[in-house]
């Protein structure tokens, strides 16, 4: 036992942040807010598998008994999404009372609800943050994983919203192995529009497990991200998804820490309390905000957060000297790739997650899936339109449902 | 070293920002400030003493006093009290930096 990175076993008295979020907060800092399953878009890699509304969903008054406790609690802002929240017919009256509260609202959205009006109206509102969805800086890109017009429709909400006035919209990537080559083309998007860039890391929860393997950046992909993020990384957002990669060199700014449990966590469509928005799942489940004696008591209280805020054993990676700056790495991307979670990240850029990666795993039975079973052919994304691989027709592969028609056929 | 010779923050009244709330947390509190949006989180239950003491106090002195911080300490202070008053956290009530 040489050259192990020790956490401290109680909270300390000053030290680093890290050190302190370790140990949890009163009320956390990034509360996520799901309002609904249901969505018009059927993206690929949606972490919370949404598509159809549920219909257990928290009705209007629950939602403003959420609002009304976050206010005690002093939860400062709320990141709310879905599914696609703007289609709850009652979402502008809940970012209203939500923001009457002294809850700040930052919503991400795919941009369907937002027209003229509407961004008349948020650029109008204090307290109103905007979050729009890209995948691809073009549609090409977009489109195959969020489904056809949906590059339009971000594009258009938000023109809609810089001519409305409204000041520094947020264009939200997930960065993927297929966009890593358009990052100065998303911030050029960001700019034009008055728009700040936010980064996020492609994670394989919910349906992004079906399509992680695919989407995921390459090792070499993490390299380009890493050094994007330093040349560029003061003028664009990361939510601090990308701590995974601090072992290349120097921390990237905001925090490098998981801070699932600690002081991040998320309310689903029914209520339910997860560890994390990529965390969807029974595993990281510690209550309910209708039956476990509302929100502040499962946050304070539940059994898995007191647990994620007690020391983490994490395994074989305390012996690697890059512990202490990516700390073992995501949490959720370990669980939905079938890693154990004292383990390393599945893209540690250390190159030990592919090798875990290549022994043996099994992935987690999803327990909750909102996909709408029969989509209609126009709103699908087709994820066959763009191979990065051509056809070899001469090493074709020969099977009963070989992918190409030459296969086989030697002229 | 007499704090007071480079420092006139000693003796001008400040108070914590109209748009600002504090949050209690176990290793001192959270500020957010609703107008800029920052997030700044204040380390030492002590600090977090002297800001809320400001609103009852005179002065910055005053409320150093009354919370009970050595002298030696106070030009450290009247640092964090700085940073705090560039982002609006806290803001001048009277006195020279009032706007």
């Amino acid at each position: 036992m040489t050259n192990v990175v020790s956490t401290p076993v109680a909270r300390p008295s000053g030290g680093s942040l890290v050190d302190q979020f370790e140990f949890g907060l009163d009320a956390p800092i990034c509360l996520t807010w799901e309002l609904t399953y249901a969505c018009n878009l059927a993206c690929v890699h949606c972490l919370s598998s949404s598509g159809r509304r549920d219909p257990r969903e928290l009705t209007t008054e629950q939602c403003e008994a959420v609002i009304d406790e976050l206010q005690r609690m002093q939860v400062f802002y709320v990141n709310i999404g879905g599914g696609e929240p703007t289609v709850r017919p009652d979402f502008w009256h809940l970012l209203q009372y939500a923001v009457d509260h002294q809850v700040g609202v930052k919503f991400s959205t795919n941009g369907i609800r937002i027209d003229k009006e509407k961004a008349a109206f948020l650029a109008s509102t204090p307290y109103v943050d905007v979050q729009i969805s890209l995948d691809g800086a073009t549609a090409e890109v977009n489109d195959y994983v969020r489904g056809p017009g949906s590059y339009a429709t971000a594009i258009r909400a938000l023109k809609n919203l810089n001519e409305a006035g409204f000041k520094d919209a947020k264009v939200s990537v997930v960065v993927t192995r297929q966009n890593v080559g358009q990052l100065d083309e998303f911030k050029r998007i960001a700019d034009e529009h008055g728009a700040t860039l936010r980064l996020t890391r492609l994670r394989p929860s919910g349906r992004g497990a079906d399509v992680w393997d695919e989407l995921h950046p390459l090792p070499e992909q993490q390299r380009i991200i890493y050094d994007w993020l330093i040349a560029n990384g003061d003028n664009v957002l990361t939510g601090d998804s990308f701590f995974h990669l601090a072992p290349f060199g120097e921390s990237l700014p905001g925090l490098n820490l998981c801070g699932a449990g600690r002081v991040v966590c998320l309310i689903d469509p029914v209520g339910d309390v997860y560890a994390c928005p990529f965390a969807i799942h029974d595993n990281f489940l510690a209550g309910n905000v209708l039956n476990d004696g509302g929100f502040k008591e499962v946050w304070q209280e539940s059994e898995l957060f007191k647990d994620l805020r007690s020391p983490q054993t994490s395994g074989a990676c305390t012996k690697c000297a890059f512990f202490d700056s990516c700390r073992g790495g995501c949490m959720a991307a370990k669980f939905f790739t079938g890693l154990p979670l004292d383990g390393p990240d599945p893209e540690c850029v250390q190159g030990y997650g592919e090798t875990a990666l290549a022994g043996d795993r099994s992935l987690p039975q999803p327990s909750q899936d909102h996909s709408r079973k029969a989509l209609p052919k126009r709103a699908q994304p087709v994820m066959v339109q763009l191979s990065l691989t051509r056809p070899d027709p001469v090493s074709p592969p020969v099977s009963a449902c070989a992918a190409s028609p030459l296969a086989g056929f030697q002229p | 070293m007499s704090p007071t010779s480079t420092d006139t923050m000693l003796d001008e009244e400040w108070m914590l920002s109209p748009a600002v709330a504090l949050r209690p947390e176990p290793f001192g509190a959270m500020a957010y400030h609703f107008g800029n949006r920052k997030l700044t989180f204040l380390k030492k239950p002590e600090l977090v003493r002297v800001i809320r003491s400001l609103e009852g106090s005179g002065t910055v002195r005053d409320a150093l006093v009354q919370s009970g911080v050595p002298e030696g300490q106070w030009p450290a202070y009247v640092g964090a009290l700085r940073s705090l008053a560039a982002t609006d956290m806290i803001r001048a009530s009277k006195g020279k930096n009032n706007d």
